[in-house]
């Protein structure tokens, strides 16, 4: 570049107007400086307001369940029976519905969701791939209440006809596919509406996890002669099966604190059934059932501590879902 | 050892003995992830199919205005339009707590926080992000309406908490996302901080963060359980005043859902119609939205 040019830039840059005037280059810098710090406190506040609502649910829930605590203690957890009507609580019952209807869900899940996710991820093409995965991603837009309302006139009457009389025929001699309902509201047709909401969290997570695998890994054993089942078992799940885990958890997590269509198809009957066609009622289908109707102070207040349970259950396993995929990760 | 005999032109390449076992039970595998995912999009299309059939014939403009009837269910069907304009009510001042919420948050995590400070906010952030609805809606039970009574600004409140965490994980990665080189042309022209991120950065993740948005609000219109217990209201005529319980629709299809009166389980159908439509074209228009904006970008 010609040196008179340059020179003439420069001094043109000299003589900018703003940065002449010293007073309003000053005024400049204050009113930066001032903005810069309002927009850092703005921040902080933001952030700050996210880490005090954790705080806070915590409070709120441990001291709206002050009356129960101190009337049982622990010991509540243990306690088996629920009857507003005598004045006797205990999360037992509640807390063996959550754990059957979740766990129950959550293992039919993995296996669809994990199939779903390698789908996605390694076998099909990728124009497929872009259509069907925002497709199950959908299928959690679906409101709880919705799927509810479809749990309730499609899937419980089909459970109840289709379902129960020959899985018990076939499978009767597990407790667990006791003789029939009634009604077809039960722990298994709550299962089967969670199994819809938790399959497309574990899909999507899943196809994340397997999508970070390097592609030499999988070439690799391909030129091995391996086939598309071995390069999944030896190069695939085997670098992620923490991954995998961690989303099994979080679809945990996701499963026991379903509400709302749950209450509306498992029949919210408090009892411990071995039987899964037999109705029953977890953590959060009595809260949503009852909240509203207490009979009295002590039974809001136990309403409250089954809100701790679950808030305590949903907390360790979202927490032990963090610990699994950061250091069992990558061993690569 | 197994001696072959001379390769058979015709079946020069067919796999024997283990290797064709190894290909079968491949093959099988392939087949069941194949299954499994038209199974979850069959299931999809069922549930749509399934509502529409029973709610679509009640779609009207009538519908959509009228109230349900207020003392006995005949046959007289009712309308939605409390419930809707409730609904709206309620998600527009969650969004409006949690909007601003979110996206200062995910500022302040990308471009201020140091890793101390972070850790326990994102922390706070992944464990609300996976809070049951439902401990929400009880959490705004007892700090507000024990007080002060149910509200339409309780329950945008507790939809709020379910909002966040959505605003905020999406607006982090799309600020992340925005190529360094913009904010070092940025500093390299000696701008401030502050206008880096309010001029250059912002403007830049603003694709990705109207489509958390937009996520988000599709996400609140169907919550019922942070709002059951917080603006329980049903079967009111209209009642926008945000002082009080509003009607809405999750509530609404919640209740009638119980009835034992065809025509109201009828009116259900016809209001999980409206939802399911607004939600699902929400998260379509999203995507595409996203899409556009990202290619835009030249991302």
């Amino acid at each position: 570049m010609p040196v008179r040019l340059l020179s003439a830039r420069v001094s043109s840059l000299a003589s900018f107007p703003q940065l002449s005037n010293r007073r309003q280059l000053e005024r400049l810098n204050r009113l930066d400086a001032r903005a810069g710090s309002a927009l850092r406190w703005l921040a902080l506040f933001g952030g700050a307001a996210v880490f005090l609502a954790l705080m806070a649910i915590v409070y709120q829930v441990i001291s709206g369940a002050s009356l129960a605590l101190s009337r049982y203690g622990i010991s509540f957890v243990g306690r088996r029976q629920w009857s507003p009507a005598v004045g006797r609580f205990g999360a037992l019952a509640l807390l063996y519905g959550t754990l059957v209807t979740s766990v129950c869900s959550v293992a039919v899940a993995t296996v669809l969701g994990v199939a779903i996710g390698l789908f996605l991820s390694l076998m099909a093409p990728r124009r497929v791939a872009a259509v069907v995965g925002p497709l199950v991603e959908m299928l959690a837009a679906i409101p709880s209440v919705v799927l509810g309302l479809v749990g309730i006139y499609l899937i419980a009457p089909f459970v109840l006809n289709n379902i129960e009389a020959p899985l018990h025929s076939v499978l009767g001699f597990i407790p667990l596919f006791g003789p029939p309902g009634t009604v077809g509201n039960s722990d298994f047709t709550a299962s089967l509406v969670l199994v819809i909401m938790v399959v497309p969290i574990i899909a999507a997570l899943s196809r994340d996890v397997f999508l970070t695998v390097p592609s030499e890994l999988r070439e690799g054993a391909e030129a091995l002669g391996a086939t598309r089942l071995e390069v999944i078992r030896g190069a695939v799940l085997s670098t992620t099966h923490s991954g995998v885990i961690a989303a099994c958890m979080l679809g945990f997590g996701r499963a026991i604190g379903e509400a709302i269509a749950v209450t509306q198809v498992i029949g919210n009957i408090t009892q411990i059934s071995h039987n899964l066609f037999a109705p029953g009622d977890t953590l959060g289908s009595l809260i949503a059932n009852q909240f509203l109707t207490p009979v009295s102070a002590l039974h809001t207040a136990s309403m409250f501590y089954l809100a701790l349970v679950l808030l305590v259950l949903e907390l360790a396993t979202m927490l032990l879902a963090r610990y699994v995929s950061r250091h069992f990760g990558s061993r690569r | 050892m197994n001696v072959h005999a001379s390769p058979d032109p015709a079946h020069a390449l067919t796999p024997s003995g283990n290797l064709r076992r190894r290909m079968v039970t491949s093959r099988a595998v392939v087949a069941v992830t194949v299954l499994a995912a038209a199974l979850a999009v069959s299931v999809l299309f069922i549930i749509v199919y399934f509502v529409a059939q029973r709610g679509a014939s009640q779609i009207s403009v009538a519908f959509f205005i009228r109230q349900l009837p207020l003392v006995s269910y005949g046959k007289v069907t009712g309308g939605i339009g409390p419930a809707i304009a409730g609904s709206v009510e309620i998600v527009l001042l969650s969004t409006l707590i949690a909007l601003p919420a979110g996206v200062l948050t995910a500022i302040y995590l990308t471009e201020f926080a140091g890793a101390r400070v972070a850790a326990p906010i994102q922390t706070a952030l992944e464990l609300l992000a996976g809070l049951p609805t439902i401990i929400a809606g009880i959490f705004v039970a007892g700090l507000l309406v024990a007080h002060y009574g149910q509200s339409a600004y309780a329950a945008g409140l507790a939809l709020s908490i379910v909002q966040v965490p959505l605003i905020a994980r999406t607006s982090i990665e799309s600020i992340r996302r925005v190529p360094a080189s913009l904010r070092e042309a940025a500093d390299a022209l000696g701008i401030a901080r502050w206008r880096t991120i309010t001029g250059v950065v912002l403007p830049t993740a603003a694709g990705g963060i109207v489509t958390a948005t937009i996520l988000a609000i599709a996400r609140a219109a169907g919550e019922t359980a942070p709002v059951l217990f917080t603006s329980s209201a049903f079967g009111t005529p209209y009642q926008l005043n945000p002082n009080q319980q509003v009607p809405n629709l999750p509530v609404e299809i919640y209740n009638l859902a119980n009835s034992l009166n065809p025509t109201a389980v009828s009116d259900a159908w016809g209001a999980a119609f409206l939802l399911i439509c607004l939600i699902l074209l929400a998260n379509i228009g999203a995507r595409l939205w996203l899409r556009r904006s990202e290619r835009k970008r030249g991302l």
